[in-house]
Parts: structure tokens; sequence; C-alpha cells
């Protein structure tokens, strides 16, 4: 038997601290949906979808409620649609979004992965073709996300791909201006992107995973920050402590979720990633754990050290809890979808300058800012440009999800609903990259890339 | 299926015999149990073995809590074992 403290200690991390398993991301292979029929690929691949993802939402309901643990997200990533669709005689690839799109609302997920191309070295057609139809896909579907990995530390940048994403960014805000441009926080550019990350907007499933897999994202910034706030006065040894027990035992219940999970639906377990994720829910803020550490405000001095003793210690914590860890496993930044980190810039104590620090030392990037609606295609290419190369030249993941809403200016606020949340427009450094980003090419891969 | 029931809200007669009607009429075995005072606040904590089906078994439970005016969960045990236990 459990004592008191054990089991009370569980329910107030799920009832008061916010405690949840974030997503149960089912990864499926559409290598065998590719056609010269662009109808019949398009049909493979609703089929296919359909049948692996029957029971998928029916199964996490029921894992919810029997462990009494909310599980906010069920969720579909598939294989690249660039090298799905390129056999095929369709031109124009949005209707193969349209065609996820249709999947995921037959399945009931909120979000399906995987409209992604990895062009870190070039284009080939089916690339060319996906990042093409990205702004139009976005904008008329609903649930399907998309990435672009452009920049990897084994090939270096590709700057052409980084200058087309400028473009492509700014093109997918206009369509969707009147909405926020809520196509831009589905489009994540990435360096060094993982092949099983069941995280939105940047999940798709990997060439070398396998026929379908079952990946789940833990979560849990409340209970962190609590956890924190009681070593009040204490050196780090004991705050980085208090962080890796209380990492461990939020994935511990990852671990007991995925292998209910796949041990229900029949499908191999991937990985679990032990990522702290914010919600806009008060409380769920990564943002307040380095406050609580003692920083005024979360962007001011001291916050790129209290973040990397954050990352490692629920690294540390965690990975004993699972038997394959995976994904991003870090702590993110989303400003929109994190209540402090709103504040934070609202109260001019976070720069964009400064977040571009903290990815340094943290998953996963620039992820969910809102920018000025005015912001030109070669800033935003420039803004890549320099995250990834941080990923490029740290060996690490590194991510970009910009919003310039068109029409707004610094300190309008973005809706954007649900967990992408509201985004306040942040400053972005005037002066031009105009002619930098116009050379193209490609950046040659770090030394230390050459490691054999 | 073994199960953590947990017991809480405000004090009053027939919380316990309330819940345990309900176990007994499920054919639930109670393993353990225990009960205390914090300040005003009842708490209790049981072990079961529930041989129904989950779904119905919390359904009848939290009928039966609206009925007491008292929040009654019930969870798998292994979500305890797994965040407590080695």
């Amino acid at each position: 038997m459990f004592n008191r403290n054990e089991i009370f200690e569980t329910i107030s991390m799920i009832e008061q601290e916010n405690l949840d398993i974030r997503t149960i991301t089912m990864g499926i292979s559409l290598r065998d949906c590719a056609s010269e029929s662009s109808l019949n690929s398009r049909r493979r691949i609703y089929e296919k979808i359909t049948r692996y993802a029957e029971k998928l939402v029916r199964t996490g309901e029921d894992i919810e409620r029997e462990f009494g643990i909310p599980i906010i997200n069920k969720r579909i990533s598939v294989t690249p649609i660039s090298m799905v669709a390129e056999s095929s005689d369709e031109l124009d690839y949005a209707r193969f979004a349209e065609t996820l799109d249709q999947a995921a609302k037959a399945v009931g997920v909120n979000f399906i992965g995987g409209f992604s191309a990895l062009v870190h070295k070039g284009y080939t057609k089916g690339d060319r073709a996906l990042v093409r139809a990205l702004p139009e896909a976005l904008a008329n579907t609903e649930r399907v996300c998309a990435s672009v990995n452009v920049a990897t530390t084994k090939a270096g940048i590709n700057m052409d791909a980084v200058r087309d994403m400028g473009l492509t960014i700014r093109e997918a805000a206009r369509l969707t201006a009147d909405r926020g441009a809520i196509a831009c926080a589905k489009l994540v550019v990435f360096a060094n992107v993982p092949e099983d990350n069941p995280f939105m907007a940047g999940a798709f499933h990997g060439v070398g995973e396998p026929e379908c897999v079952i990946n789940v994202g833990v979560s849990g910034p409340g209970v962190v920050a609590n956890a924190v706030k009681r070593t009040k006065g204490a050196d780090f040894g004991v705050v980085s402590e208090a962080i890796k027990k209380t990492a461990f035992k939020i994935t511990r219940m990852g671990q007991l979720v995925a292998q209910e999970a796949s041990q229900r639906l029949n499908v191999p377990f991937g990985i679990v990633d032990l990522s702290l994720a914010p919600t806009p829910a008060v409380g769920d803020s990564v943002a307040y754990i380095l406050e609580a550490m003692g920083l005024e405000k979360c962007g001011g001095p001291g916050t790129t050290a209290a973040l990397a003793l954050l990352n490692d210690a629920v690294k540390k914590g965690g990975v004993m809890a699972s038997s394959y860890v995976g994904g991003l496993s870090g702590a993110f930044i989303p400003v929109s979808e994190d209540a402090g980190m709103i504040a934070a810039v609202q109260c001019g104590a976070l720069t964009l300058e400064k977040l571009e620090a903290m990815t340094c030392v943290c998953s996963v990037g620039l992820d969910m800012i809102a920018v000025p609606g005015d912001t030109s295609a070669a800033t935003i290419s420039a803004i890549i440009a320099d995250e990834v190369a941080i990923g490029m030249v740290n060996q690490k993941t590194t991510a970009v999800r910009l919003i310039p809403a068109p029409g707004t200016v610094v300190g309008d606020v973005v809706e954007f609903g649900g967990l992408l949340g509201s985004g306040p427009v942040m400053k972005v450094n005037p002066f031009s990259a105009e002619e930098f980003i116009a050379r193209g090419g490609r950046i040659p891969a770090p030394l230390h890339s050459l490691k054999n | 299926m073994r199960a953590v029931i947990t017991v809480l809200g405000c004090d009053r007669v027939g919380i316990i015999a309330g819940v345990t009607a309900v176990l007994a009429e499920s054919g639930t075995n109670i393993l353990d149990i225990s009960q205390t005072l914090m300040g005003e606040i009842f708490t209790m904590i049981m072990m079961v073995d529930a041989t129904v089906d989950c779904r119905e078994l919390q359904e009848k439970l939290s009928a039966k809590g609206k009925e007491l005016g008292v929040e009654i969960r019930l969870q798998r045990e292994d979500i305890f074992q797994s965040m407590h236990r080695i």
C-alpha cells in the first residue's frame, strides 16, 4: 500500500499543478502509399491513416480515465509528404495536405504532422513542390502541420531554402491575415530535426522509423515550478536535485502511458520525449520556473544560466525513468504558449535577442513568436539563418516558428486560440540582411562535423 | 484490476457506508482502507480489487460522491506504482 503522502502528491500534481501527458503521437509510415497517380496515392494515404489510427483517440481517452491522468492531445505524424508525393503526377501538393486534414478529422486527432521536406543539402523535385504548396496548404487546412529542415551539423545550411522559407512564411501570413496568420503557427523551420518528435508542429515520421510507432510527450512545468519554489534560498545543487526528482516522477508516468497505449493499440513503443511544454494556463509556464530560481523576470540577466540548469536537470532526472528517450527532450520556450513568457515580453524583460541566446541551452528555438507584419522576407530568413547556425554548430536541434501577422505592430497581441495561445508582437532589429540573404548557396558544415 | 480510491470532502455521517455499499454491490473487494480527518476535511484512501469494468465503477462512485457531497476518484494502482516505486 502506498502511504497517504504519495497518493496525495500524485493527485495534487495532476489537479493543482497541471501535470499531464501532453501528447500520444502515432507515427505512421506512408512510404507504401506512393503512386504515379495522385488520386491513388491520396486514397491510399487516407485509407492507411484511418485504419491505423482508428482506435487512437478512444484508447487515449480510456487510459486517461482509468489512470486519472489527463492526456491532452492525441496526434499523428507521417512520413514527409515530399517523399510520398514525389513519384505522383500531382502538381499541387496542397491536395495531399487536404487528404491529411480529412484523415485527421475522420479519426478525431487535432493535429497531423508530416507535410514536411528535408532539404538541408538541396531540393528534390518533390521537396520543391512541397515548399511551393506550403502557404496554400496551411491556409486551406485546419489540422495539418508542416516542417522543413534546412540545416544539419553534417550538411551545413541550405541558404537557398532559408531564403525560400522567409518568402513562404510571409505568404502564409498573407493568406491567413484574417485569422492572426495562423498558417505560420503550423510551420516550423528546423536544423537537425529529430525523426521521432511527438510534439507539433514539428512532428513527422522519419525514414528510419518502423511501420507504425507510439511516441509520448510528457509535460509538467507547473510541477517543476512548485518543486523549485520549495527550494527557496538553497544552492543550485539542491535546485538541480529537486528538478531531477520531479522529472523522474513525471517521466515514469509518461513511460507507463506509452507502454499501455502501445500494448492496447498493438503498436511498438518508440520513445518518451522529456520536454517541459508550457501551456497558456496559469501556472503551467517554463518562465515561472526560471523566476522561481530567483530571477525578477524571465529574460533578465541570469536567464540563460537558469534555463541551462533546468534543461540539464530535466534530462538527468527523466532519462533513468524511461527505457527509450528521444524526440526533442528539453524545455520549450514558445512565447505565445507560456503566460510567464508573454508577461516578460510585455514588461520589456524578454527580447528576441535574449530568446536566441536561450535557445543555445534548451530545445527548441525561436518558437511561436509574433513579429511585426511588415517584417521583410529577408529579415525573417536572416533570423532563421542565425537560429539554424546555432543548431548546426552546437550539434543540437533548433527551430524557428515566426508569425508576421499582417497589419500588426510592436505591442499588439495576436490571438491564435487554444493551446497556441496569444503572442505579443516583438521588436525586430531593423537593420537589413537583404544582400546577405540574396547570396544563396550553402553554408558549409562546421569542422567538428568531420568525426570519422 | 487493482485500483486506488480516494475520497475527499466535508465530513458527515454515512460516507464510508455509502462508498462501501457501492463497492459491495459491484463485487469489489477492499484490500486496505485508511481514513482520517485533516481539520474539517474527510479523507479516505482505499486499495481495492475490482472485477467489474473500470468505467462502470467510476460512474457509480462519482454518482454516490455527488449524493454525499464528496469527491471520489478511482485510479488504477499502476500510476502510483510507477511514480513512487522503482
